[in-house]
């Protein structure tokens, strides 16, 4: 039997640049109260959200995801071409083959990177990151793009009084690449089968294709079963991602929980009693809930506004639909 | 051991305290958690949990919505403690 060469990879990966973007139209409360009976001050007090933002036409999952990767790379220092894999994390891409991390690839001008999408609700980022970091590690890409991308309006029902307020689109995007230290820690993830009803698209598409329902798919959810468990399963997930890193609550700068809903991220900085000097990400009041892109994006905008900075240790979790959850502690670039 | 009714009282008392700021006084056991005592629908689940841990007892999330009153809790922790 011939001996196979080992693979060769960097000894560490981490996070080297970090890009947003959000859809030009902003659109606040009033607009959904439209649709539903409710009010600006039950929507806030209930989740936070005070504006989310919508995509248009041209505001396409690849479009978006083009202008938050191109942002990332500036950040990171590096050039396209030096991209070798590119995973997007998405569940409003409407087109699913080819997936659409082939054309981002193209269009940003990477040299025929690997590239796919991967479909892990809102715990898409941390799957993503994960598996960019083993490819890196592996040797079989010196930089990874791993993008978050949502158009959720296309899958809300906005006369669902449960979910028409929550849901908003955007794009964000890291590039990884290799390290010298450890700066991405050991993820804690996984999935909880047994509770895939709670949050859920009401349909499959054929069943809408051959007219046995009239109303396009959307997302529904068991609101108080998936807060139970958002607020007290994943602060002991959270827990298990600060161990598995070797660090206290008290190491921590920055907390960046998946913006599902601003009474979430509360009840869970309490649970994991998170010290008073922890920056807590509560973009959600203006981005609502963009799935798989909410982490990226709250990261983003930390650091924009200072109110994180580059080299500060990070707690990231998310966790949704299937369900699934992903956590782990990051050096943030 | 099994608690009593006035300690399951005063526990959500505790309860209601750290999670809405209601004087323990305040609680008592013909107040409804919404309407008197400032725990809406989402911090009812935050009572619920910490209750389940206190007393003991597992509280579904399809019996919550029948536990309008600290009178309603307290009678179903009685009878369904561990
Ligand atoms: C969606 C959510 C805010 C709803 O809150 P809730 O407390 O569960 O709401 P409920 O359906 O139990 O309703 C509670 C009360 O508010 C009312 N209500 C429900 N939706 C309302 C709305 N949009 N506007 C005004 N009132 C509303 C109900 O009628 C009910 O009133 P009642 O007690 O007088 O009958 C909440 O469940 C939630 O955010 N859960 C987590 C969801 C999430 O983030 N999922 C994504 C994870 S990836």
């Amino acid at each position: 039997m011939p001996k196979l060469k080992p693979s060769k990879g960097a000894p560490y990966a981490r996070i080297l640049g970090v890009g947003g973007y959000r859809p030009t139209r902003v659109v606040p409360n009033e607009v959904i109260l439209e649709k539903i009976d409710s009010s600006d001050e039950w929507i806030r007090s209930r989740s936070g959200i005070e504006t989310r933002h919508w995509a248009n036409d041209e505001e396409t999952v690849a479009a978006m995801s083009i202008e938050a990767s191109g942002k990332a790379i500036a950040d990171a220092g590096i050039s396209a071409e030096q991209i070798g894999g590119v995973i997007v994390s998405t569940v409003s891409h409407f087109k699913q083959t080819p997936a659409v991390a082939t054309e981002i690839a193209d269009k940003l001008g990477t040299n025929k990177a690997a590239a796919f999408d991967i479909s892990a609700g809102c715990a898409g980022f941390g799957y993503g990151l994960t598996l960019a970091k083993g490819m890196i590690v592996e040797g079989s890409a010196e930089y990874v793009l791993v993008i978050g991308v949502e158009r959720l309006s296309d899958l809300t029902d906005l006369e669902d009084r449960a979910t028409a307020f929550l849901f908003g689109d955007g794009a964000g995007a890291v590039v990884v690449g290799p390290s010298k230290e450890p700066a991405i820690g050991p993820t804690v993830w996984g999935s909880e089968g047994d509770k895939s009803e709670t949050i859920k698209q009401t349909v499959p598409w054929t069943d809408y294709r051959v007219g046995e329902v009239d109303k396009f798919p959307a997302i529904t959810q068991e609101g108080q079963a998936v807060f139970r468990w958002a607020v007290f399963e994943m602060a002991k997930v959270a827990q298990q991602a600060l161990d598995a890193a070797g660090i206290t609550p008290d190491d921590l700068d920055v907390f960046i929980p998946h913006q599902a809903n601003e009474r979430i991220i509360d009840s869970m900085v309490k649970t994991l009693k998170l010290p008073e000097h922890v920056t807590v990400a509560r973009d959600v009041r203006t981005t609502g809930n963009t799935s798989a892109a909410s982490i990226p994006l709250a990261m983003e905008r930390l650091l924009a506004t200072g109110e994180a900075k580059s080299g500060d240790t990070a707690l990231v979790i998310g966790f949704g639909a299937g369900l699934v959850y992903a956590a782990t502690v990051v050096t943030l670039p | 051991m099994a608690a009593t009714q006035e300690e399951i009282v005063a526990g959500l008392a505790d309860i209601v305290n750290e999670i809405a700021g209601i004087p323990v006084e305040d609680v008592q056991l013909d107040k409804s958690f919404t309407d008197d005592l400032d725990v809406d629908s989402l911090s009812m689940v935050e009572v619920v949990v910490a209750a389940e841990e206190r007393f003991d007892v597992k509280i579904p999330d399809e019996d919550v919505k029948n536990l309008k009153t600290v009178g309603d809790a307290t009678d179903y922790i009685l009878k369904h403690q561990g």
